[in-house]
């Protein structure tokens, strides 16, 4: 451990006088060597897509808004024009008349295991939980991913999902730095990495980490253990970060680098977003308080099954919530769940998300948002279909810190967009044609506009519909 | 009837004229189940707990309590074709209440669900409120492959879940079987091969099994009633020197064996089908349907040649493992198009408390055929999948599933279309008896629907 973290070291400095390099024989001033950030940066570039026309369609934007035979404009990778049927087409554009049928942003789902947790579900397949410390904030989800995963194919094609977050599991109590996305097919997972995308970090309350550890005989092993452990990480971070700012601006000894540090500092920093999986009230109170003792924030719960009963904590200090529609019962801490949660949540005037969690569930996400929205409406909460579909893109966008760039058919961002082949929120209806970056990735109508794993082919079944 | 049965039938007719009304349920949509279109402006007449009639113009008896359903639909109730339902009210860090898996009991086949099943478990209500009113649920495999006997319940609000025992047995073949027999699928063959052996040696051996006591009827009979009072006749104790199974679990294959036990085969790589296809060269007598069936589509035509029912997960179209590399959600409309009968269950994937989500997953079939290159199903076959085709995949589909005349008494109300996902069941039957619909989840709903700070605490309001 030592030895790898001393050759980390080095590799900074040489990373750093590789910078200075124009200054021949310049050693860098005391205090001015900086830890990079972006060591595996993103190599995502959009393919080629043709100007393209959609007329008449229902457009929900992702933000609330909804416009009845709508045109949407997609060129140069970027979303043109969204508006009524008066907006002209641009010269040589292709023109899809959609009369009948719905256009949305691509759905975003914040909370994804695929590529670490990928299909088939082997043992040598299994990355998505470094279940040998209960705190391992110096992994990165991104460093699992196995870009093969057939499940990235069925989430577009069937869920019309563009963009995705990949979480480590909930072992741990702080599991791993997060990685978002694009949902687009690449050899490498930095061909498929998010541009600019901040990172997460994975944290966990609850009967995860004390159940792994607890069982190996070590702490935590109970609830309160579990607060502890955390609470004595953060302020291991905050004394990391001390010493790391001191170096930057005084100078002197460079404090010895620590990966699982780094990125702890990067949340107190505000540069690192926390995705917290939580399920019951009582434990995300604590967090938030455990969050404001540190002076870090909170940018969502996972799971959130007991959300309902502290939306309006929620509300106040900021956080979104990333909700099932309606999973229950499976442990003790999912027990209190209620179809209505979301739509609770989001009456409270939280910012609720529709996430999946799973490799299926990613695939029917406008369907689960759809339950979400007919239970609310049961109850009594009119939440109309606009609204509703800013859980699948709008707010998640906003969870990631990403949404300046995607998540609402706005002028000027990504045109990642769905065309639905009718109502989204009904059972019946499916993606008829996704774009991302303006690209057409997905035609129903087109077996060649189908993604097929490296691992799919010459098996049974390739390159069929799925 | 099995006299388990026949008792929980005396106390259903003993308390069904306190509670099993006459309703005639008038002017809805009405789906029979059977795979026929929906009905406009249908009736539906439930008396002594039995459907009397369904259809366009029925009679309304007189005396009966009139429900106008104009502009809702009405169905039989939804028959969750594969489940575990009323086994565990949760699954993970609940001990004490997870039944579901046996993994250090001694027997296998001998085991039967039916004293497991809680009928009050919130897991049930929950699924009732849904429009959930049968459920066909097996034990999952523990050390053996073979599961045990797996039963069909009810969902009603009343300590008689059990509708029939013992129905099937349930045995595992594809890579779960592997695992269980020692390793590959090899051992798994070897394994079945030997415990139906074994089941014909014991029942060579010993003569009539019987059930309880020692009437001399009851010995004579050819069938196991009830292994689990089984007591075994015979004045000679020799088995064969490589005896494997306990005396129990080879008694409990002996229906199997000889036809008089459905045998529930869960398999899902093509190859896998075929060889449990071929298994009736080897035991003629055998009663077979299988369970998952994810690469049926691969070998549809000699599915539908064996004739037996297939069980099958709706919507697998992950290469989740390596049995399963075929996988679309075409699956079960390409069998359905090849003869094959389909009736939709969840196999492995929440199977305990989200058959309320098969009604979502026949809508998913539906949309299927609008996909070009896709194969999905009808509205009607899509319901009856649902419906009647599990009921009748276990042989119950006289009893339950449909609403056709004698058919026992369960109908759902629905706000609207029932695969559609904004549509709620609004009134459910079971037997003819009105069930409540409120359970855990509602009243949590009615507790936190504000959360005001009002005169006392939370816990106060009911």
């Amino acid at each position: 451990m030592h030895g790898l973290a001393s050759k980390r070291v080095a590799g900074a400095v040489i990373a750093a006088a590789a910078l200075a390099a124009c200054i021949p024989q310049a050693k860098p001033k005391p205090g001015a060597i900086r830890i990079n950030e972006n060591p595996y940066p993103s190599t995502y570039r959009a393919y080629p897509g043709a100007v393209t026309v959609i007329r008449n369609a229902t457009i929900l934007d992702g933000e609330g808004g909804r416009i009845e035979a709508g045109t949407v404009v997609l060129a140069d990778g970027k979303v043109q024009a969204v508006g009524g049927a008066d907006i002209a087409a641009p010269a040589g554009a292709y023109e899809i008349d959609a009369a009948g049928r719905y256009v949305t942003p691509g759905i975003i789902d914040v909370h994804s295991h695929l590529g670490d947790y990928p299909s088939p579900g082997t043992a040598s397949h299994s990355d998505g939980n470094e279940a040998t410390s209960p705190a391992r904030p110096e992994v990165w989800a991104e460093h699992s991913v196995w870009p093969q995963d057939p499940g990235f194919s069925r989430a577009l094609a069937n869920g019309g999902v563009t963009s995705l977050q990949i979480l480590p599991g909930s072992a741990n109590l702080f599991g791993g730095r997060s990685v978002t996305l694009k949902n687009v097919p690449a050899r490498t997972m930095q061909g498929m990495k998010f541009p600019g995308a901040p990172y997460g970090l994975k944290m966990a309350c609850g009967e995860n980490p004390k159940r792994v550890y607890g069982g190996k005989g070590q702490m935590p092993a109970t609830r309160m253990g579990n607060i502890a452990y955390v609470r004595q990480t953060w302020a291991k971070a905050q004394e990391y970060r001390r010493k790391w700012r001191k170096y930057e601006t005084a100078g002197g000894e460079i404090p010895a680098r620590d990966l699982a540090m780094d990125t702890l500092r990067g949340v107190l920093d505000g540069k690192i977003l926390i995705h917290n999986h939580c399920y019951r009230a009582d434990e995300m109170a604590i967090m938030i308080d455990v969050a404001k003792e540190f002076g870090y924030k909170i940018a969502s719960f996972q799971h959130g099954v007991e959300a309902y009963k502290v939306a309006d904590l929620m509300r106040e200090n900021g956080i979104c919530g990333a909700l099932w529609a309606d999973w229950y019962g499976f442990k003790m801490e999912s027990y209190d769940a209620i179809n209505e949660n979301i739509a609770f949540v989001h009456n409270a005037g939280a910012c609720a998300i529709v996430h999946s969690d799973d490799p299926n569930g990613i695939q029917r996400l406008n369907q689960e948002a759809a339950k979400a929205m007919a239970a609310g409406r049961r109850a009594g909460i009119n939440i109309s279909e606009e609204v509703a579909w800013t859980w699948l893109s709008a707010n998640p966008a906003r969870s990631l810190g990403i949404f300046d760039q995607t998540g609402s058919l706005k002028p000027g961002k990504m045109a990642d967009v769905v065309l639905w082949n009718g109502n989204p929120f009904s059972a019946y209806t499916r993606p008829e044609r996704v774009w991302i970056d303006g690209t057409l990735l997905y035609d129903a109508a087109n077996p060649r506009l189908r993604p097929v794993s490296d691992f799919e082919l010459g098996q049974p079944g390739e390159g069929d519909v799925k | 009837m099995t006299r388990l049965a026949l008792i929980a039938a005396a106390l259903l007719a003993s308390a069904a004229p306190l509670t099993a009304q006459t309703v005639a349920i008038v002017n809805g949509t009405v789906a029979l189940g059977d795979g026929s279109e929906p009905i406009q402006g249908g009736t539906v007449v439930v008396r002594d707990g039995r459907v009397l009639a369904a259809g366009a113009n029925v009679a309304v008896p007189g005396g009966a309590e009139v429900i106008d359903a104009s502009g809702k639909w009405v169905t039989p109730g939804i028959v969750a074709g594969f489940s575990r339902l009323g086994l565990a009210e949760v699954d993970l860090g609940a001990e004490g209440s997870d039944d579901t898996e046996t993994r250090n009991s001694p027997f296998g086949a001998a085991l039967d669900v039916a004293p497991a099943i809680n009928p009050m478990a919130s897991t049930i209500a929950v699924s009732r409120a849904d429009g959930v009113t049968r459920a066909v649920v097996a034990p999952v495999a523990g050390r053996s492959i073979f599961a045990g006997q797996g039963a069909v319940i009810d969902t009603g609000a009343d300590m008689e879940a059990v509708v029939k025992s013992r129905v099937f047995q349930f045995v595992e073949m594809g890579e779960g079987g592997a695992e269980r027999a020692g390793g590959s699928r090899a051992s798994t063959f070897a394994l079945f091969r030997n415990a139906l052996r074994e089941a014909a040696q014991l029942g060579r051996n010993v003569g009539p099994l019987t059930v309880g006591g020692d009437t001399p009827d009851a010995r004579t009979r050819p069938v196991v009633q009830n292994p689990n009072e089984s007591r075994l006749y015979t004045t000679d104790v020799r088995r064969g020197d490589d005896v494997l199974l306990n005396r129990f679990d080879a008694a409990a294959l002996v229906p199997v064996l000889r036809g008089n036990q459905l045998l529930l085969v869960h398999v899902e790589r093509a190859r896998d089908i075929l060889n449990v296809l071929d298994l009736k060269r080897e035991f003629p007598n055998l009663k077979l349907a299988l369970v998952g069936v994810t690469e049926g589509w691969l070998v549809a035509d000699r599915i539908a040649q064996s004739g037996v029912w297939v069980i099958a997960s709706a919507l697998n179209d992950l290469p989740a493992s390596f049995e399963m590399l075929g996988a679309t959600q075409s699956n079960v409309g390409r069998m359905r198009n090849a003869g094959v009968k389909v009736a939709i269950g969840m196999i492995d994937d929440n199977d305990t408390r989200y058959v309320r989500n098969q009604r979502q997953y026949a809508g998913n079939l539906v949309a299927l055929t609008k996909v070009p290159g896709a194969s999905g199903v009808s509205w009607s076959e899509a319901f009856a999948m649902i419906s009647s085709r599990p009921a009748e995949a276990v042989g119950l589909g006289r009893e339950i599933g449909s609403l056709a005349a004698g058919r026992r008494g369960d109908v759902v109300i629905w706000s609207g279309d029932p695969l559609d996902l904004a549509s709620a069941a609004e009134a459910v039957w079971i037997d003819g008896v009105r069930q409540p619909l409120d359970n855990h989840q509602t009243k949590l709903r009615d507790r936190y629907r504000s959360l005001d700070r009002q005169t006392l605490p939370e816990a106060y309001r009911k």
